[in-house]
């Protein structure tokens, strides 16, 4: 009986300890998740930001300008231009 | 010292008197009974109380901010984004700061060291510094470390296309909320809804655990425009070089896929820049295609021309004599610009012959043509779903006289408005039907809408708008090398208070490749002011370099003959090198 007893009361200490091991674990877990989730919004922020960016860039005023301006480019006459039948048809 | 054993304690024989050991009895069974007791009032009776005070010392409700929507173009190109920034602020009487402080947090926000004094010196509990900073500029203004200034988190909207697109996208207000255009037409999409949730806190003020979720936040939608930015960006370009050559007061442009009724462009002008609003007045801000009625002129005779031949009044070379170029309805006359004498249906529309055109509307009962007009989507807004969309002008037909159907048949007597009569122009692209117009990406194209015309009809005044932007049309001036275009030109005159004016409204609708239609495009000039004011002179140039360049960038196939022009200024480049 009384060795029942002590039994059953290391199994009940056993058990209180690993429910404050996991309650600890999850808390660190959930830091974790906190953490992940922050950068994912940051990271959100910077795509939002770097497509701004992109746009911009690639604006086009500016990619109009660059090309007439840098790179002497001009709009093809007509006659520059030849048409190519898709052989695929 | 002699260990005394406690069974043989001389204590234990005493006797001691027996109430003294009930007294002890009593006393700690009270003592338990008021553990008890107070035991039970702490958990039955105060035990909300006192979790809610406990529930106060590590519990937050944390609140999660939403984004607003992304606005993108038909191929994803981003139009309009909502960026985070940081508005810096301050509690006045908190804010007490040596003058070196102030002379650096000046510097920071880019302000007079007098001006931030200023909102310093209020006594009110709050003050903005300056709002809407970059994220970067905020941390290092919190990094001084000075008492009492905050930041706070904001979000503002960018628009990199700036003005080139500003009147479709229209913009958003101090809340990021929309105020005009399709940020206000579809603001219930593209609105985030911050959602809130409550969360144990550690001493650090790290987030340990969640409690519960009291609102999920809601991401605002990301909506894709039928706009293609190439296209946008070509239409404001030649519209803007077109207004400055003629020294016009506003103007207007449309391009439309005649395949899925998508509006692909639409610019105005003045326009104004999204991103600095600051100097803004009501004439840039209206969007004139969809907000403002013009007479249109012209542009109307090809559907009293549709309508006199569906009712088979007239046939395509059936002839009509428009000699001597005037003609008097009751009291009033009308006449042609110049005097042609015996035309076909097809060179009424060809040389836009308001004689031609009267005659052929006064052969039809004025409901046909209301009818007709109804059903062209005249007189009613499109209900597009954009703000401010008005629907024309097109009076019952029962009060209708007869000079006013006459002039009516030539577009004077009847408003429209630029994207109302560039979606009419659908008829006769596709064969005889009209699709509804839509400015989001339409996903699966529409088979077909709803007649108006036959196809046969459709097909015979395509090539009589083939002819007017010929040699020998009003609008040789459209003509695309490589493309077969059609259209009509529009020349109207201004009513101010009632009255015909010496100004102007030049106009051309008109669509490519006549062999298998693709784009629609409508063009519109107000009160050109450099000489010219015809629309085949002011907007069919328009109307030909944007739909040349539109066609070109959506890759259509010329369908015109290009092999001997091709063959000679290939010779010509040779002989260049």
């Amino acid at each position: 009986m009384v060795r029942l007893n002590l039994l059953l009361l290391a199994i009940v200490v056993a058990c209180a300890l690993s429910v404050v091991s996991a309650n600890h674990r999850a808390r660190k877990l959930f830091t974790e998740l906190e953490a992940a989730q922050k950068r994912m919004r940051e990271l959100e922020i910077e795509w939002g930001q770097l497509q701004l960016e992109q746009s911009t860039v690639a604006a086009h005023v500016r990619v109009e300008k660059l090309a007439r301006e840098r790179l002497g480019m001009k709009q093809p006459v007509p006659g520059q231009i030849v048409a190519i039948e898709s052989a695929a048809k | 010292m002699k260990a005394v054993k406690f069974a043989r304690s001389p204590l234990l024989s005493e006797r001691l008197p027996p109430w003294r050991q009930r007294f002890v009895l009593v006393l700690l069974l009270g003592a338990f009974a008021t553990l008890l007791g107070r035991a039970a009032y702490l958990q039955g009776f105060k035990n909300e109380f006192l979790g809610d005070k406990g529930r106060a010392r590590f519990e937050r409700v944390i609140d999660i901010s939403a984004t607003r929507g992304r606005i993108t173009d038909r191929h994803g190109e981003v139009l309009a984004v909502s960026t985070p920034v940081r508005s810096i602020w301050a509690i006045p009487e908190d804010a007490q700061l040596t003058p070196a402080q102030s002379r650096a947090l000046a510097a920071l926000l880019e302000l007079n060291v007098s001006e931030v004094n200023n909102k310093l010196s209020g006594d009110g509990e709050f003050a903005y510094l300056k709002r809407r900073l970059a994220p970067d500029v905020a941390e290092k203004v919190l990094a001084l470390g000075l008492p009492g200034i905050h930041q706070k988190n904001e979000y503002r909207r960018y628009y990199p296309a700036g003005e080139v697109a500003a009147h479709v996208l229209g913009f958003t207000g101090a809340e990021d909320s929309g105020q005009e255009g399709i940020e206000l037409a579809f603001d219930g999409q593209l609105a985030g809804k911050p959602g809130s949730r409550r969360v144990i806190r550690d001493r650090r003020g790290n987030v340990v655990e969640d409690v519960e979720s009291i609102r999920p936040p809601q991401e605002g939608r990301d909506i894709a425009l039928a706009i293609d930015s190439k296209l946008q960006y070509l239409a404001y370009s030649h519209l803007k070089s077109a207004l400055a050559e003629h020294k016009a007061k506003a103007g207007g442009i449309v391009v439309i896929d005649v395949r899925s009724g998508e509006v692909l462009a639409l610019a105005n002008l003045p326009t104004f820049n999204p991103n600095n609003r600051s100097k803004l007045a009501g004439a840039q801000l209206r969007n004139r295609a969809l907000t403002d009625s013009f007479e249109p002129g012209s542009t109307l005779k090809p559907f009293t021309a549709a309508l006199a031949l569906e009712q088979g009044k007239f046939r395509f070379d059936s002839t009509i004599q428009t000699a001597p170029g005037k003609m008097t309805i009751g009291t009033a006359t009308i006449s042609d610009a110049h005097v042609h004498g015996l035309l076909t249906v097809a060179q009424v529309i060809q040389k836009s012959s308001n004689i031609g055109s009267a005659k052929m509307a006064l052969a039809m009962k004025p409901d046909e043509m209301w009818s007709m007009f109804n059903r062209l989507g005249f007189g009613a807004p499109l209900k597009l779903g954009f703000p401010g969309e008005v629907g024309g002008r097109l009076r019952p037909a029962k009060t209708w006289r007869p000079i006013e159907q006459a002039t009516m048949a030539y577009g004077h007597g009847i408003s429209v408005t630029l994207v109302q009569l560039a979606r009419s122009y659908l008829a006769f692209a596709r064969d005889g039907d009209l699709l509804p117009l839509s400015l989001a990406r339409v996903g699966v194209q529409p088979v077909s809408g709803t007649q108006v015309f036959s196809a046969q009809t459709a097909r015979e005044v395509r090539a009589m708008l083939e002819l007017a932007a010929q040699a020998g049309g009003t609008a040789p001036l459209a003509q695309i090398p490589g493309y077969r275009v059609a259209g009509k030109t529009g020349t109207a005159h201004k009513l101010e208070s009632g009255v015909y004016a010496q100004k102007y409204v030049a106009s051309f609708v008109g669509f490519a490749p006549v062999s298998d239609p693709r784009l629609i495009v409508a063009v519109m000039i107000d009160e050109p002011g450099n000489g010219k004011h015809f629309g085949g002179d002011v907007a069919a140039p328009v109307f030909s370099r944007v739909m040349a360049g539109s066609l070109r960038a959506l890759g259509v196939a010329p369908d015109a003959p290009l092999k001997p022009l091709v063959l000679t200024s290939v010779e010509a480049l040779r002989e260049g090198m």
